[in-house]
């Protein structure tokens, strides 16, 4: 009984839902502030993306006429059930380092495609011709970035034979070695439309689609898929962390936890530099950006590994 | 073949400060056909301004747009001084294109933000309207207002430029150029901007031609038309500068066109501002009557040529007057140049001629009860000829004979 008790908990409070959620706000409060920054403005109070969320909790829903009204408000929960028990898994081991399992490597890579999918979904769902045409943008990207993303995540794989985050962080952290630092450029800028930020937003593209994939949705739902924004923002940089550069141990004591936090607000800040520095790219320019040289970088990434390895 | 779909941009749309509806018929991600429709902002100025003095409407046409709030009044006071032969103080033409210059350095620059803004480059977007800010700053102190700056009277200017503002406004003219020769290596030499906008959306020169496109939109294509240049008047003839042109017409070079403009216009501003140093003068004629006559007034604002008509009959209102703005004549070419592209170049393509749709707005009144128009275009047309040809009566003179057979 109390084991299932500590397993809700963990999914719910810590490292799960309230965790993930609290500090995804934070990140995307940081992510705001620092826009503002560099865009001479001002820039929201630290507690606006908490406003933000519960203003869509109170705000009405409405779902179009000729939606399929059950995918439709389905779509935003499957995508925050999933980055949630990413999330989970992810922590777990950096926690209490007996607790991972074989393969939770491969179950949180898939887990982590669930929010992108589920936006495809609930953009179908929804009948608009704009919310289909961000719909089948965000299927391209992911079509785009999945490859080169998992290409990076073989080299650790490569390096200390094993699928287990916990295998994976017992040993020497991958980014000390060429193909690891291959790997976590070729794994930032799949990061980057995987949270599909500027130059890869095009499935929302504010000025094109008006907001495209999410176009119809509106109240919770949308306060939802917002969250599980929100939430990606943290878990991305994390996982890029964890399986490439060490991690944040948070067992090992104060300084190697301190050291991943600083890792992880380094990822954040390049991530929110690329995106006030470059303009939007179109879809069919990604596309061939992730196959071409972002896959080239990857294989290479493998390679190095291999004979690394030899 | 994949099911074609309208996606609507408009009646009200992010990527447009004001309303207007363009339908983009579009294959997949690829844009088949485009439909155009206006006519959400029709204020009816030209017939207002028959109800007003001229000085009145002066006012009113700097109400046109908020942004071309000076050239409209130019163009309108050397429609009402060619009308009634009045003359103007050089000094008071220096002054004109000091205030349109600003204008344009202003325009371009909440143009060049917007662009950046349509990209996703919202860095570029603030960065350049906190410069901007800079030339409102200059506007205000001149004048009193940032926009709707009241400053153009027929027979002169309402306001003197003080020797002593000079120097001051010499000093934010050198930060602006620094500023402005950021974006300018920014935007040149930046490769997403390449991949976004070279080669797309091109007009080519013959297509400016056909459709008859004005401005930056038209300089861009290699079409070397400027009516500063070509027919000089307020001060433009007494200073040294030279019209920027540019060969591909795609949106990367009306976007290097309107960069480089800036700098010609703040060179025509500080030499302007060197000759007033020694223009002596009133800044103003004062004229107490419009004798009767007909005058056109033209102007480059900053998208293009506007060009206003007025017919005086002797009182202190004019019987005519005939508005054409730039975008009334660019917002065409919008058809060409966005066919076959992609749905993520059609949006700055449309933006690329810095449409501006309150100037273009004609009137369409629509009956709510039978849902039919009441009044449309080809009445607008029928009255016009009518009063036309009543006018020549009067005047007993004999207009041209046009044939405007697509309309009626």
């Amino acid at each position: 009984m109390v084991r299932y008790l500590v397993h809700i908990g963990e999914v719910l409070i810590f490292p799960g839902l309230l965790f993930t959620a609290v500090i995804g706000l934070v990140t995307s409060w940081i992510d705001r502030k620092v826009t503002a920054r560099v865009q001479m403005r001002v820039g929201p109070p630290f507690l606006q993306p908490f406003y933000d969320i519960v203003k869509y909790m109170i705000k009405e829903t409405c779902v179009p006429a000729g939606a399929s009204k059950f995918v439709f408000l389905a779509a935003p929960l499957f995508g925050l059930a999933a980055v949630t028990v990413a999330s989970t898994i992810l922590w777990r081991p950096m926690v209490w380092p007996e607790k991972s399992f074989i393969g939770d490597l491969i179950v949180v890579l898939y887990l982590l495609t669930i929010p992108a999918v589920s936006v495809v979904i609930g953009s179908f769902a929804s009948a608009n011709p704009i919310a289909s045409i961000g719909g089948s943008r965000e299927m391209k990207l992911i079509l785009s970035y999945e490859l080169p993303f998992i290409l990076a995540c073989l080299v650790p794989v490569i390096k200390t034979g094993s699928i287990e985050f916990g295998r994976i962080l017992a040993e020497p952290m991958a980014a000390a070695s060429p193909a690891g630092i291959i790997a976590l450029i070729v794994a930032i800028v799949c990061m980057q439309a995987k949270l599909t930020l500027v130059p890869f937003d095009m499935p929302e593209a504010e000025t094109e689609l008006t907001g495209g994939a999410y176009v119809e949705y509106s109240g919770p739902p949308l306060g939802i898929f917002k969250l599980t924004r929100a939430m990606m923002l943290f878990t991305m940089p994390v996982f890029l962390i964890t399986v490439l550069w060490g991690g944040i141990p948070l067992h090992e004591g104060a300084v190697p936890a301190v050291l991943g936090a600083v890792k992880y607000v380094g990822l954040i800040v390049i991530t929110v530099l690329i995106r006030n520095t470059a303009p939007r790219v179109r879809i069919d320019q990604a596309m061939k950006f992730f196959w071409g040289p972002v896959t080239l970088f990857g294989v290479i990434a493998v390679i190095v590994a291999f004979i690394e390895g030899l | 073949m994949p099911k074609k779909t309208i996606v609507p941009i408009g009646p009200y749309h992010p990527l447009q400060e004001e309303p207007e509806f363009f339908k983009l018929h579009v294959e997949g991600e690829k844009v088949v056909d485009l439909d155009i429709e206006i006519g959400y902002n029709h204020r009816g100025i030209e017939k207002l301004s028959e109800s007003k003095s001229f000085e009145q409407s002066v006012f009113l046409v700097e109400r046109v747009c908020g942004i071309c709030s000076t050239s409209h009044p130019i163009a309108c006071v050397q429609a009402i001084e060619d009308a009634g032969d009045v003359e103007v103080p050089e000094r008071a033409l220096y002054i004109r294109s000091i205030i349109g210059e600003f204008e344009r350095i202003h325009s371009h620059m909440l143009w060049l933000g917007l662009a950046g803004h349509f990209l996703g480059f919202n860095t570029v977007w603030m960065w350049v309207w906190r410069y901007r800010e800079n030339v409102l700053d200059v506007m205000e102190h001149i004048t009193g207002n940032r926009n709707h700056y009241a400053m153009m009277k027929p027979g002169g200017v309402r306001r003197d430029i003080f020797s002593d503002d000079i120097p001051g406004i010499k000093k934010i003219l050198d930060g602006l150029k620094k500023a402005l020769a950021l974006f300018r290596d920014a935007v040149i030499d930046d490769p997403v901007i390449h991949a976004r906008t070279k080669g797309v959306g091109v007009l080519t020169r013959q297509q400016i031609i056909d459709y008859g496109a004005v401005g930056p939109t038209a300089r861009a294509s290699g079409v070397t038309i400027d009516v500063r240049k070509d027919h000089p008047h307020a001060a433009y003839g007494f200073v040294d500068w030279k019209v920027i042109t540019a060969e591909n017409g795609d949106v990367f070079d009306k976007t290097v066109v309107r960069i480089l403009e800036m700098f010609e216009s703040i060179a025509i501003i500080e030499q302007c501002l060197d000759k007033l140093k020694t223009v002596p003068g009133p800044v103003d004629s004062n004229p107490k009557e419009i004798k009767p006559g007909d005058g056109i007034g033209h102007y480059e604002a900053p998208r293009g040529e506007v060009f206003h008509y007025i017919r005086s009959d002797g009182t202190n209102r004019p019987v005519r007057h005939k508005v054409r703005a730039p975008s009334f004549m660019n917002v065409a070419t919008d058809r060409v140049a966005v066919l076959g592209q992609s749905i993520a170049d059609a949006t700055i393509i449309l933006a690329a001629v810095d449409p501006c749709y309150c100037c273009t707005e004609r009137m369409m009144a629509i009956d709510t009860d039978k849902g039919k128009p009441a009044l449309h275009s080809p009445d607008l047309l029928r009255l016009s000829q009518e009063k036309t040809a009543r006018l020549q009566r009067e005047l007993g003179t004999e207009g041209p004979k046009l044939d405007f057979g697509v309309f009626s």
